[in-house]
Formats: structure tokens, sequence, C-alpha cells
């Protein structure tokens, strides 16, 4: 049995990640995916959140925004919609996006578009989670 | 016989536009480097969608649901909307001429049905907006800085209005970038997508239902599919400038060597006349 896979993530503008990977962690539509080298073909949409993987025994992480991602036994690919290394966040304007979300939901109004302020606020939790802050 | 002075001014005026003709070549060649890069970044995603659609449609082409999607329903071509992406300035060799030659072609092909253009640059604008085709949108400034969020709203308005049953299918006329010297003309159908000869190439798990995946995936096929237009569109204008533009300088060279030449060949023949009448003239002392 193989002991890595490929990982490739892509984005419309570029491609972010191409590795060979030992393990992974997707955020899938309906909940996150393990996968390990060998996993059975599967096709599923992407949620927005951290994406992490080791590779050379070293864990990294990057923030992914939905997408698809499909399986195979010897490579993963993830289509995001915009993807981002943790060096790329910017977690003071993550951290305002995060606090208008939450103003935006809990004053919730006929005004206020909750399935997108939701989405804000995922997207904002993610940038943060992977950037390990607190907050 | 024109004066040595009007000669000189000629010579000077054409070294003046080989100057900005040089400098243009320059700036277009710099630009067409990181417009290159630009198309060769967005290759792997563009490859891995149409794998991912390929997988999908395999397995939603059995399903009845899939195959109601708005965005498949093939009509007869009753009123068309062509998407022509051509540059916002000119000074492009035939770069403009060839993608407004090609579009008023497929009009004039598609005479039974009702063609209406959507313009992505100034010059099909320019070229359609005093015809009796109608413009139904226009994006100017566009394509040079395209993103994907710009393809995007481009794409969703033109798949609303499909699905709306406004139009019954949508080309796409663009300039594909070969390489410096060649750019390809292409005519693609955008919509309805095409799924025939897609198979999934493995026995895939779905998380969702394959018609809520087809769902998803072909707006973004189409959104795709114009930002990879886009930006060909660019590299290939950069590419077709610098050509332009280096014919151009070369142009200029030849024409102020042989202005040049005419120019000694005047002089010379100024000088000997003078000189013979010197000479008659002093004979004529003797």
């Amino acid at each position: 049995m193989a002991a890595t896979f490929r990982l490739e993530v892509a984005t419309p503008d570029r491609l972010l990640i191409q590795e060979d990977v030992s393990d992974a962690q997707v955020p899938g539509a309906g909940g996150a995916l393990g996968i390990l080298p060998e996993h059975s073909p599967l096709i599923s949409e992407l949620g927005n959140g951290e994406l992490s993987y080791t590779t050379g025994g070293r864990r990294h992480s990057v923030v992914v925004h939905s997408g698809w991602v499909e399986v195979q036994p010897d490579a993963v690919r993830v289509l995001a919609n915009r993807a981002e290394r943790p060096d790329e966040i910017d977690v003071e304007r993550a951290r305002q996006a995060l606090k208008r979300a939450q103003d935006r939901i809990s004053k919730l109004g006929p005004e206020v578009d909750l399935a997108r302020a939701l989405n804000a606020l995922k997207r904002a939790q993610a940038r943060l989670t992977a950037k390990q802050v607190s907050h | 016989m024109p004066s040595l002075i009007d000669i000189r001014r000629r010579v000077r005026s054409v070294k003046n536009t080989q100057q900005i003709t040089k400098a243009m070549k320059m700036v277009a060649a710099a630009r067409l480097r990181r417009a290159q890069e630009r198309v060769l970044a967005a290759r792997p995603y563009a490859a891995m969608l149409e794998q991912v659609l390929g997988n999908v449609s395999g397995a939603a082409l059995g399903d009845e649901k899939a195959a109601q999607n708005p965005l498949l329903a093939v009509r007869p071509e009753q009123r068309i909307q062509l998407v022509l992406v051509t540059a916002d300035r000119g000074l492009a060799g035939a770069f403009n001429s060839n993608l407004v030659r090609a579009a008023q072609k497929f009009v004039d092909d598609h005479a039974a049905a009702r063609v209406s253009v959507e313009a992505i640059g100034r010059k099909g604008r320019d070229y359609f907006r005093n015809r009796k085709v109608p413009l139904t949108g226009e994006h100017l400034g566009l394509v040079m800085k395209a993103t994907p969020a710009d393809a995007g709203r481009i794409g969703d308005t033109l798949a609303a209005r499909y699905a709306a049953g406004e139009t019954d299918a949508v080309y796409l006329i663009y300039n594909e970038f070969k390489s410096v010297i060649a750019q390809k003309l292409v005519v693609s159908r955008l919509l309805p997508v095409s799924l025939e000869g897609r198979e999934a190439t493995l026995d895939y798990i779905y998380e969702q239902p394959p018609d809520e995946l087809l769902n998803s995936l072909l707006p973004k096929y189409v959104e795709t599919s114009l930002y990879r237009a886009m930006i060909e569109s660019a590299a290939a204008e950069h590419a077709a400038r610098m050509t332009a533009m280096d014919s151009a300088t070369s142009n200029a060279t030849d024409v102020i060597e042989s202005l040049t030449l005419y120019m000694n060949r005047i002089r010379q023949a100024k000088i000997t006349n003078e000189i013979i009448e010197v000479v008659s003239g002093a004979s004529a002392l003797e």
C-alpha cells in the first residue's frame, strides 16, 4: 500500500498546493473528511474551513472556501472557489468580518440575508482557526 | 524636387514614430509575460473541473432530475447570444478585425436566427453598436484585469437569460493564445453545456446526489470557460500588439534608410551643380 497520495488544491486563478502527503483533512460540505491513502473514489462539495495535511512529518494547513473535492485512491483534487495560506490571512480583517457577521445574525431582521451572513461567519472563523488565534 | 529640409523633417517624424512603436513593443512584451503566467496558472483548475464534471455527468446522464437541468436543455436555435471577446484598444495588427470579421460571419451564417451580442471589449462593442444586431451588454476595460469573479458575474447573467428561455444558445468567440506570433480564433458553444462523451472513470461515491452536484458545477464551468477566454484573449492581444509593433519598428527603419539615401543623393546633386557653376564661371573669366 502506498504511504502517500497526491494532494492538489487549485483555485480558478492558481494552483496552491501540489504535494505528496500521507493524510489530509478536507472540510466537506457535509462534514470533515479524513483521507488516508487508498481511499475509495468520492466526489463531494466543499465547505468553508481549514484543510490540513501532513507531508514529511509536518502538518500544514490552508483555508478553503466552497467548491468540490474529488478523491481517488492515489490522488485528492480540491477545487476551491478561494483558498489562502495562513501567511496570506489578514487577521484584523477576519476579526472585523467575524464581528460584522455576528452583529448581523444577532439582530436578525428582514433586511438580513441569513445564508450570506452565516457564510461570512464561517469563512471568518475558518481563517482565524487556521491562523491559530482565539476569537 | 523636394527640398533637403522637407526630407530631413520627414526623417525626424518617422524616427519619432519609431520610438513610440518601439516603446509599445517593449511594454507589450513585458505585459505578455504576465498575461502568459496567468493563463498557465489557470490551467490546473480548468483541467480538474473538466475531470470532475466528466465524472459527475457520467453518473448524472441516466438521472432524470439531472437531465432537466436548465443549462443542459437543447432547444432549436432561434435566439442566439454571441459573446464576443475583443481588445479595448487597437494597434494590435489584425487582432480585432479578425474577431469582428468572424463575428459578422457568424451573424450572417445564422441569418435565420435572431443573434444578439454581448460585447466584452471596446472594439467589438464599437463595431456592433452601429449595426442591426442588438447589444445585450458591454464590458469595457475588463479583459486586461479580469478576475474569476468578473467572469462569474457575466456567466450568471448569461446563464439566467438562457435558463429563462430568452436565449436558445450561447456562443463564444475569442482569440486563443497559441504562440507569440500566432493566435487562434475560437468559436465555441458555451450553452447548452454538452455532456456527451463524458463518463465516470471510476466508481465514485457521491456525497451529494449527482443532479445537485451538476447544479453547482455547471455555472462554475461556464464561469471558468469565460475566464479562460478572457485571459487567453489578453495574452493573445499582447502578443499580437508586440508582433505588430515589431514590424512597424522595422518598417520605420526601412523608411528612414531609403529617405536618408534619397536625401544624400539630392545633396550630392546640389553640390555637383554648385561646382559646375563655379568652374564654368571661372572658365568664363579666362
